[in-house]
């Protein structure tokens, strides 16, 4: 479990440039829970991620993980990295290897692991994100922009991390690409009862097809820490603070307010399909 | 980490020494060094601290940053401060008795070695304060300026300063980029901080590598978007904001010789 207790972070404090990224954010993470952080740009999200990670260290507040504190002096952040796996906005941006494998191998070799169970991870971590055997022995540079998103998820998972972090995966993706990686969240959180996934989006819908539960974050503060239809209830609230709801609860939404007779609530394009589906097929004359 | 550097430390604000010239603002600063290396009497050096407690007062930069420019320095201003005290042959004020030898101080030694260490603050502030008061951009502006006369040399003047703002203007950008992959790559287990050099210098290939193809990647898409724009470079290119000379910029030059005048009459005039 994934707590922080009322954290805040400045950056470059007394300078003429200081500014607070985050003011108090408290927050609980259940074990095999997959949320989805979602605010404005600036709203706090990338710096909240960081300090998770331990890669920044909070102004004040505490964040504990699994009771442990990792803001405390003398922490293992080494133990921490290896326990919280972060995967950056562009990744790929990162890989630095000559082939495939050896990149996906960097983490788990850092660990200190034997050549026997590397092997296993990077070619478990690299079957999990949809790369095949011949793609691990190519130059990262001559995969296609998809496949290197890929390559370097793949580097984190075969940390083994208890908890996967990823912000914007999907970003600068065409939409196949996004739902190759959208899909391999949704496998993972499968396969691993009680990994915490935890991603960063931009897009409701990504958000709708996905997660559980949501974080709304807006101007350094937690709006909103709910299920993800619990959110869209507040549909107001967020555009308020410039976010926007699924285009396909805006058209149901409004299909309604014209009198056809569609369940609240529907924010996925699949659910939407179904429900007009069973109107038409029912037959009352409104469709 | 990479985060807090700012080339030049430009401190925005409205000053008249903010709104001067550039051009003319280097070409002060460097008169202004200049001028230091004149002055022998402590007299002059007292006007001189006078003039530029009153260019600090002018340019509304707080002294605490001014003297946190002076922190860097510091060694180098004490390393020449004990090479001038003791390497100087002269009249023996006291000496220091060491086994077989004995290390003489003596007067000119003094002298010298306070002058230096007066000269090289001096120096220190006036061109911290052209930096302070002057942004980057601006700064190529009067390199700009200053360089067009050596045009017809064959000196590429528009081509440096445009050089000179991208690469300024990338700084950032590259610092943000290489913050970035350094927190990737610990997040991935990598270790920059034990070993012997040979296995920290073998550390930091996963931060150049991804380094260098960011900065080579940028540089292609820079170089597609300006040629997308039709930039072809050379001497017809005019600014979006053009600066010139202003009654703000005679005003300054005026002050400036009134200055170099009063300095010369301490200096040479005054039988002190």
């Amino acid at each position: 479990m994934i707590k922080t207790e009322n954290v805040s972070y400045v950056y470059q404090p007394s300078t003429p440039f200081e500014s607070a990224a985050l003011k108090g954010a408290s927050l609980e993470i259940e074990d095999g829970s997959l949320t989805a952080v979602i605010g404005h740009t600036g709203s706090g999200k990338s710096t909240l991620i960081q300090l998770m990670c331990a890669l920044l260290k909070p102004t004040s507040g505490r964040i504990l993980i699994d009771g442990e504190d990792i803001t405390a002096k003398g922490a293992d952040l080494r133990a921490v990295h290896r326990k919280v796996g972060l995967v950056f906005q562009y990744p790929e941006h990162q890989l630095f290897e000559d082939t495939v494998y050896k990149d996906i191998a960097f983490g788990p070799k850092n660990m200190g692991l034997d050549e026997k169970e590397i092997d296993e991870r990077v070619r478990e971590s690299a079957r999990v994100v949809g790369l095949k055997e011949k793609h691990l022995d190519r130059s990262p540079f001559d995969l296609s922009g998809g496949q290197k998103r890929r390559a370097a998820i793949a580097g984190v998972l075969a940390m083994n991390p208890k908890v996967l972090i990823l912000d914007e995966p999907t970003a600068g993706l065409d939409p196949k690409g996004r739902d190759d990686i959208l899909g391999i969240i949704k496998t993972l959180h499968k396969m691993r009862s009680d990994m915490i996934i935890i991603f960063v989006s931009h897009s409701m819908e990504d958000v709708a097809k996905t997660a559980e539960n949501v974080i709304v974050m807006n101007d350094g503060g937690v709006e909103m820490h709910c299920s993800v239809a619990e959110a869209f209830t507040h549909a107001e609230r967020l555009q308020e603070i410039g976010l926007n709801v699924p285009q396909i609860t805006l058209l149901t939404d409004r299909l309604r307010s014209a009198g056809i007779k569609l369940p609240e609530h529907i924010y996925t394009v699949d659910y939407a399909a179904k429900a007009i589906a069973g109107l038409v097929k029912g037959g009352d004359g409104d469709v | 980490m990479f985060k807090d550097i700012t080339i030049g430390q430009y401190i925005p604000g409205s000053s008249p020494l903010h709104k001067m010239y550039p051009a003319l603002k280097i070409i002060l600063t460097i008169a202004y060094i200049v001028v230091l290396f004149f002055l022998h009497k402590p007299l002059s050096y007292a006007a001189f601290f006078v003039f530029t407690a009153a260019l600090i007062l002018i340019s509304g930069v707080s002294v605490k940053i001014i003297l946190k420019g002076i922190r860097p320095m510091l060694w180098i201003l004490i390393f020449t401060a004990l090479i001038n005290l003791f390497m100087t042959q002269g009249e023996t004020v006291f000496s220091i008795p060491l086994w077989a030898f004995s290390i003489n101080i003596s007067r000119e030694g003094i002298v010298l070695a306070a002058t230096m260490t007066v000269r090289l603050l001096f120096l220190i502030v006036g061109a911290s304060l052209l930096t302070l008061t002057t942004s980057p951009l601006q700064l190529t502006d009067g390199i700009e300026k200053l360089l067009k006369p050596l045009r017809p040399l064959k000196v590429p003047s528009y081509e440096i300063a445009m050089m000179m703002t991208i690469a300024i203007r990338f700084i950032p950008t590259l610092a943000e980029e290489t913050d970035k992959i350094i927190k990737a790559q610990t997040a991935r287990g990598a270790d920059f901080e034990t070993g012997n050099i040979l296995r920290r210098a073998k550390a930091m290939v996963p931060i150049l590598v991804p380094l260098f193809v960011s900065a080579f990647r940028r540089a292609d898409e820079l170089a597609t978007a300006m040629e997308a724009r039709c930039y072809n470079g050379g001497g017809k290119r005019t600014r979006m904001k053009e600066t010139r000379m202003k009654k703000l910029d005679a005003a300054a030059i005026a002050v400036f010789l009134l200055c170099c005048g009063i300095l010369a009459v301490l200096e040479y005039a005054l039988k002190i």
